[in-house]
């Protein structure tokens, strides 16, 4: 799978490398933006309040 | 060395075929499963740095916020629009000597949603305002996101917290701390566990998960308004008293 990423990336090995490098900066942006607060709000060590149910 | 009259070469293609495509299936579970394995590893750095380092952020930006408000709008004109606070703002900063390096100059926000509770300690909107008679009850996280209430096991009975809002210090003593279930908003009652009393005292009430990672229970510290000083006078002993 990354093998078949890695030829699919133009350039010689130098431009592969920081392609990869930018790639991967901008999935763990994404998650650390969106993904993890979304998985967060399920955790139950967030839950400080008391609320009548 | 296969010999002539040997079995069809179809066959042979056709099982290295089948080993190569069940190799390429397993080498792609395979990675899939240490992305996977990587993210989650992320997941945990995210969750027990990250967000405490974001939450570090996010109370120093809240606290510069409260203290120019306090400065620029004059008291009177605060006192006018007293007591509704907008959701999501903040009004006061807490302290309490013995989770110094927790609270401390700490921004209480109204509201208590997700947002209001990664900037520090929130407000329970339907409670009373600082030194106001009935319940000034707050919430804060104990693990993660900042942590003010990380340190609440060790609180006791005496322990100071002091509240500073625009033109005064509220210095409140804590009584009793209980733990109890998810539910019970009694705690948060103007009289706490009756509902119909009339209020003849300030109280506050901190909130936070119990045990510290999970969220089967609340433990939950109450106190009672010992002092209240101005802020044209000298700041109360347990603020500026060294620890």
């Amino acid at each position: 799978m990354y093998a078949a990423l890695w030829r699919a990336l133009p350039g010689p090995a130098a431009v592969k490398l920081l392609v990869t490098a930018l790639l991967l900066l901008v999935v763990v942006a994404v998650l650390f933006e969106l993904v993890f607060p979304w998985a967060e709000q399920s955790l139950p060590f967030l839950e400080v309040t008391v609320d009548a149910r | 060395m296969r010999a002539a009259g040997s079995p069809p070469t179809e066959t042979v293609t056709g099982s290295t075929g089948i080993r190569a495509t069940a190799w390429r299936v397993l080498s792609v579970l395979g990675e899939l499963s240490i992305t996977l394995g990587v993210v989650l590893a992320l997941f945990v750095v995210y969750q027990l740095i990250w967000t405490n380092v974001r939450a570090d952020r996010l109370a120093d930006a809240t606290r510069s916020e409260v203290t120019r408000s306090w400065t620029t709008s004059p008291p009177d004109r605060r006192a006018l629009e007293a007591p509704t606070v907008p959701v999501g703002d903040a009004f006061a900063l807490a302290y309490i000597p013995r989770l110094r390096s927790s609270i401390w100059g700490t921004p209480i926000v109204q509201g208590v949603s997700a947002q209001a509770l990664a900037r520090g300690l929130g407000h329970y909107t339907s409670t009373a305002l600082p030194g106001e008679l009935g319940n000034f009850a707050l919430a804060g996280h104990r693990a993660t996101n900042g942590e003010p209430l990380r340190d609440i096991d060790t609180l006791q009975t005496g322990d100071l917290v002091v509240v500073e809002t625009a033109d005064q210090w509220f210095t409140y003593s804590l009584d009793r701390g209980q733990i109890v279930g998810p539910s019970d908003a009694w705690v948060l009652d103007s009289v706490p566990g009756s509902p119909a009393a009339t209020p003849t005292q300030a109280l506050i009430t901190l909130t936070t998960c119990h045990p510290r990672w999970g969220s089967e229970q609340r433990w939950v510290w109450w106190g009672t308004l010992v002092e209240v000083t101005g802020k044209d006078g000298q700041p109360p002993a347990a603020v500026t008293n060294e620890a």
